[in-house]
């Protein structure tokens, strides 16, 4: 038994299928789908409510999600753990700031892949609240609840991302 | 309902979601999907990792939440669309997607396990979502409400049952990740 939490991965249709358990226990327990992109629209409206709580306080947006402390925002916290926990037992946690694919590319400089880590974070920010979720939101959560959105999202999160892929990196598809 | 008062329970939700956070990254993390290359090869459709486990998610977590709707114990939550809202914005995310190397779960699972540069990237997000929340107002008026959607979910889109939706969409997705195995992809 141990031994399944020491390896370095798993089969993806194992993982695949534990997320979907996990999401029954979010329905019945939370009753809520599990989406990880809210959370990040509450943390932008805390660093709004501390320059200005005021002002903050009247933005449409964080009246539809109030800025603060809840299930969805623990939620990423939990992943953070979580990730750790698991790459921790499985010794493969090691620090980096240039994945190897991109190195090989575009070289080994830290600062350009921060600037474009931020810029890519920065369009999926908009991406995600604009489509409202994303790649568990609509991709796993909505999808499976046969969400008409969620599926017309996953499909665009998909062609605009293979698209934008294949520019950076060159189509590897004839 | 049975967990009505668990989930009108401010503190125990908050214990709750940070516990279905631990078990998504765990799980996150042991199906490779926190690294960069794993996320760069599906978009560039050399490994299929991220589709074989959202697509098992989807058929495993689909049978269940239905399940439990008919059994009267849970309901479900999905939200109208837009041409407007839905394809745009995700056409924006998956250019995100393919820039950044991960998305908001996997990125801070990726942090998890170490990778600083998907740590810059949740700032860029939250950064992002900071800015859309300072466009609603004006996006709301002028974009996201154009071409709405016939219906919110595909039974009512097609007209067929749930039920029957359920297993169509069960055996689609088992013979499509049957054929991925079959190729070897």
């Amino acid at each position: 038994m141990i031994e399944w939490f020491t390896m370095a991965s798993w089969s993806p249709y194992i993982v695949g299928a534990a997320i979907g358990v996990l999401i029954w226990t979010t329905f019945l327990l939370s009753d809520r789908p599990l989406g990880c992109s809210t959370a990040y629209a509450k943390t932008a409206g805390m660093m709004e409510s501390a320059i200005s709580r005021e002002k903050a306080g009247k933005m449409p947006y964080y009246r539809k999600f109030p800025p603060r402390v809840d299930w969805q925002w623990m939620l990423v916290i939990g992943v953070i753990i979580g990730a750790f926990l698991s790459a921790y037992l499985s010794g493969t946690f090691s620090l980096l700031v240039v994945p190897p694919l991109f190195a090989e590319t575009f070289g080994t400089n830290m600062a350009l892949r921060s600037a474009v880590a931020l810029f890519g974070g920065v369009l999926m920010g908009i991406g995600a609240r604009w489509a409202g979720g994303c790649t568990s939101g609509h991709g796993i959560s909505g999808a499976l609840q046969l969400s008409v959105a969620s599926w017309v999202a996953a499909i665009c999160f998909f062609a605009g991302g293979i698209l934008v892929a294949g520019l950076i990196y060159g189509f590897s598809f004839p | 309902m049975a967990f009505e008062n668990l989930r009108s329970n401010a503190r125990a939700q908050i214990l709750l979601g940070l516990l279905s956070g631990i078990v998504f990254g765990f799980l996150l993390q042991k199906g490779g999907v926190t690294e960069y290359e794993v996320i760069l090869g599906q978009l560039l459709l050399t490994d299929f990792t991220v589709v074989k486990i959202m697509l098992s998610a989807i058929i495993v977590g689909m049978i269940g939440v239905f399940l439990m709707k008919w059994a009267g114990i849970a309901s479900l939550h999905t939200r109208a669309g837009s041409i407007g809202a839905t394809v745009i914005g995700g056409l924006i995310f998956g250019a995100g997607f393919a820039v950044l190397g991960y998305c908001p779960g996997t990125a801070a699972g990726a942090f998890g396990s170490g990778a600083l540069d998907a740590a810059i990237g949740m700032i860029g997000i939250a950064i992002g979502a900071g800015i859309f929340a300072r466009l609603y107002p004006s996006l709301d008026r002028s974009i996201l409400n154009r071409g709405p959607f016939p219906a919110e979910t595909i039974p009512e889109l097609i007209g067929m049952r749930q039920g029957s939706v359920v297993i169509v969409v069960a055996v689609l997705i088992a013979c499509l990740l049957y054929f991925f195995e079959v190729l070897g992809i």
